[in-house]
C-alpha cells in the first residue's frame, strides 16, 4: 500500500524543490559557459560577437594567471596550515579543565561571527598599520622598525587576517572531537607506558584524523574563494602579489569590464576547484569511512 | 613476584569518602576478587592500586617496594578495562604491541611475543583486524593479550564481563581462570556478580561502602560469613533472613538459613507455607514459600523436580547445623 504511491507522490513534492534547485544551478553555469565564448565588454555590451576559445587563451596567458594560481594554493596552504596546527592546540588547551573555561571557549569562537570585511579592516588599520596598528607600536616599542604589512608582506598578511577567521572554526570541530575520546583509552595507554606526547601521538591525533579531514575540506571550499578581504586590504596588490584567482577573475569584470574574460576565468576556477577537491578526496578521503 | 600489600589506604574525593582507611594483603599469584554492590568502592580500589588514582592517604607497596607515588606505567601491572578500552585505529597485532613499543622493546623480541600472546588466546586469525571488526570475546581476548605481552606482576580486571552476553561469559571465566592456572601470576578482579566471584576466587573480598566485611575463600564465606551483608551477598538465591519469634527459638536477633538447606515435604515438617511461585529448571526446583513465620517469601531450591506449583501446602524443615545466627549488630554468633 505505502511504497508505490508514497514514492510518486513523494517525487512530485519533491520536485518544485528539486526543479528550483536545477535552474539556481544550471542557468548561472550555462550563462558562463555562453559568455565565456564570447566578445563581451562592458565597454561595447551591445556588439558581442562569438570568438570561441579566445577568452580563454587570453586568461591562461595572461602573466598573472601563474601568480595568481601560486597565490591561490599558498593561501589555502598556509591557512590550512595555521588553523589546523593552531586549532589542534588550542583545542587541547581548551579541553583542559580551568577556572573560566567556559568564557575563553566563547571567546575563541568570537572572530567566527565577525563578517569578513570588517575583520579584514580591523586588521588592515587597527592592527597591522605601521604608524598606529597595535603590531607596529608593539615593535617600535620593544626598538624594532615596524613593518608595513600590506606592502612588505601583502599575502602573508591576507593568510594571517584570514586564518584568524577560520581558527574558530577548526578549533571547534577539533574541540569535540577531542571531547569524545574516552577516557578509558587514554588510561589504557598510560598503563601501557605511554607518556603525555606518545599519547597524543599514537591516541589522540589518531581519533582526530576524522575532525581533521573535515576541516580540511570544508576550509579548502571556502579558502579557494577568499575575495572580501583582498578588496579591503591590499586590494590584490602591490602588482599582483596578492592576487588569487577569484580576484583575478572579479578584477577582469569589475577593473577591465571584460565579462567574456572573467567568465572564461570563472570556468578555469570551477575546473581547479574541481582538481584541487579531486585530490583532496583521494589523498585524505578515506579517513571518512567509518 | 605479585605482591601487594594495601597499608591504610584512604580515598576522598573532596568531602566524599569513597574508601576509608582500609588494609589488605594480596600475595603472590593469588587470585584475589574484588566483590560489592555497585558504588561499594571496589572500582576505586583498583583504580588505586593501578595508579590511575591518587590515593589520600596511607601506602601501597607492591613486591616490597612503596609504590603510592610510582606513576601507573611504572608500577608494572597490567589492567584490562570493562570497555576494552582497545585503540580503534591500531590492528590487533599493533593493539597487542603497543605496551612493548612504548617500552622500547626491539622489533623482534616484540613480534615474538605478540605472536606467542597471539596463539595462546586463539587470536591468531584476526591479527590483522581492527577492533571494530571483531565480536566482543575477541575483544576482550586482544585486552588481555595486551595485558599479557607485558609479563606484569600482577594483572587487574575491571569488571571485564560484564559487556559480554550470558553464554560467552561463562566462555571467558573459564578463560580466564585457565589462564591463571598456566601463568600463576596474580590477579586481582572486580566485579559485582558473585557468581564469578565464587567460581574464578581463590580468595574473595567482600567490600560495603568502601569497608572490608569479610576476606576469605569462597567456601569460608559460603559456610561462615561474618555478618548479615556477606550472609545475603554470597550465595545465589539469596539466603533467607528471618527475625522475630524463629530468631529467638535459636538465641539470635537474625538467623539466616540457605535455599538449599531447607528439607522440602508435602507432608510434614517445621514450617507451614503456600507455594507462590515454582521455578522448574530440570536440575533444580526453586519455590518461593509464604510462610506466617516470615514477612517475605522464603526461598527453597530443591534438586531435581519437585512436582508443586503455585498454590500448593509444602513444609520446610531446616537443616539445624546449617542454620546461621547473627546478633543485634548483624554479626555471626559462633
Amino acid at each position: 500500500m505505502a511504497t508505490l504511491h508514497t514514492k510518486s507522490a513523494a517525487r512530485a513534492m519533491m520536485a518544485p524543490a528539486v526543479i528550483v534547485l536545477l535552474i539556481w544551478m544550471i542557468v548561472p553555469l550555462a550563462m558562463t559557459l555562453y559568455f565565456s565564448t564570447l566578445n563581451y565588454t562592458l565597454y561595447n555590451p551591445f556588439s558581442t560577437p562569438f570568438i570561441g576559445f579566445e577568452n580563454y587563451t587570453y586568461f591562461l596567458q595572461d602573466p598573472t594567471f601563474l601568480a595568481a594560481l601560486a597565490n591561490t594554493l599558498i593561501l589555502v596552504l598556509g591557512v590550512l596550515a595555521i588553523t589546523v596546527i593552531g586549532g589542534i592546540l588550542i583545542a587541547l588547551l581548551l579541553d583542559q579543565e580551568f577556572y573560566g573555561v567556559n568564557i575563553v571557549r566563547l571567546l575563541v569562537i568570537a572572530p567566527f561571527f565577525v563578517m569578513p570585511t570588517v575583520a579584514a579592516l580591523v586588521w588592515k588599520n587597527m592592527m597591522m598599520n605601521p604608524v598606529y596598528g597595535v603590531i607596529g607600536q608593539f615593535l617600535q616599542a620593544i626598538g624594532l622598525a615596524p613593518i608595513d604589512w600590506m606592502t612588505e608582506l601583502p599575502l602573508l598578511s591576507i593568510i594571517i587576517i584570514v586564518a584568524w577567521q577560520w581558527l574558530p572554526f577548526a578549533t571547534l570541530i577539533l574541540l569535540t572531537a577531542l571531547q569524545s575520546l574516552s577516557e578509558d583509552q587514554k588510561e589504557a595507554a598510560e598503563m601501557d607506558g605511554a607518556g603525555a606526547l606518545s599519547i597524543f601521538w599514537y591516541i589522540t591525533l589518531p581519533h582526530m584524523s576524522r575532525a581533521i579531514t573535515v576541516v580540511i575540506l570544508i576550509q579548502t571550499i571556502f579558502l579557494l574563494s577568499i575575495y572580501a578581504e583582498i578588496l579591503v586590504t591590499t586590494q590584490g596588490g602591490p602588482g599582483s602579489q596578492s592576487t588569487n584567482i577569484t580576484y583575478l577573475v572579479a578584477q577582469q569584470a569589475t577593473s577591465y569590464g571584460d565579462i567574456g574574460a572573467a567568465s572564461a576565468g570563472g570556468i578555469v576556477a570551477v575546473i581547479l576547484a574541481n582538481i584541487v577537491a579531486i585530490f583532496l578526496v583521494r589523498l585524505i578521503g578515506k579517513n571518512l569511512d567509518a | 613476584m605479585g605482591q601487594i600489600h594495601l597499608e591504610k589506604v584512604r580515598k576522598a574525593f573532596g568531602e566524599a569518602v569513597i574508601i576509608p582507611e582500609l588494609d589488605l594483603q594480596i600475595e603472590d599469584g593469588e587470585f584475589v576478587v574484588f566483590v560489592g554492590p555497585s558504588g561499594c568502592g571496589k572500582s576505586t580500589l583498583l583504580r588505586l592500586i593501578a595508579g590511575l588514582e591518587d590515593v589520600t592517604g596511607g601506602q601501597i607497596v607492591i613486591d616490597g617496594q612503596d609504590a603510592t607515588e610510582l606513576p601507573p606505567a611504572k608500577r608494572g601491572l597490567a589492567m584490562v578495562f570493562q570497555s576494552y578500552a582497545l585503540y580503534p585505529h591500531m590492528s590487533v597485532r599493533k593493539n597487542i604491541a603497543f605496551p612493548l613499543k612504548m617500552a622500547g622493546m626491539d622489533q623482534a623480541e616484540i613480534n615474538r611475543r605478540v605472536d606467542y600472546a597471539a596463539k595462546t588466546l586463539n587470536l591468531d586469525n584476526y591479527i590483522d583486524r581492527r577492533p571494530a571488526q571483531l565480536s566482543g570475546g575477541q575483544r576482550q581476548r586482544v585486552a588481555i593479550g595486551r595485558a599479557i605481552v607485558r609479563e606484569p606482576a600482577a594483572f587487574l580486571f575491571d569488571e571485564p564481563l560484564s559487556n559480554l552476553d550470558a553464554a560467552l561469559r561463562v566462555g571467558m571465566r573459564l578463560e580466564i581462570s585457565e589462564l591463571h592456572q598456566r601463568l600463576k601470576t596474580t590477579m586481582v578482579y572486580v566485579t559485582h556478580d558473585q557468581v564469578e566471584a565464587m567460581t574464578m576466587a581463590d580468595k574473595i573480598v567482600v567490600l560495603r561502602a568502601g569497608h572490608i566485611e569479610q576476606v576469605g575463600s569462597p567456601l569460608e564465606l559460603y559456610s561462615a560469613p561474618r555478618n548479615t551483608f556477606v550472609a545475603g551477598f554470597i550465595g545465589s538465591p539469596k539466603m533467607n533472613q528471618l527475625g522475630g519469634a524463629e530468631a529467638a527459638r535459636y538465641n539470635a536477633e537474625t538467623i539466616g538459613i540457605r535455599p538449599e538447606h531447607l528439607r522440602l515435604s508435602t507432608t510434614e515438617g517445621t514450617w507451614k507455607g503456600t507455594v507462590k511461585v515454582s521455578e522448574h529448571l530440570g536440575s533444580d526446583t526453586f519455590l518461593h514459600v509464604e510462610s506466617p513465620v516470615h514477612d517475605e517469601p522464603l526461598t527453597v531450591r530443591a534438586d531435581g523436580e519437585f512436582p508443586v506449583h503455585a498454590g500448593d501446602v509444602v513444609y520446610l524443615t531446616p537443616e539445624e547445623d546449617k542454620i546461621h545466627r547473627f546478633d543485634a549488630k548483624g554479626l555471626a554468633i559462633r
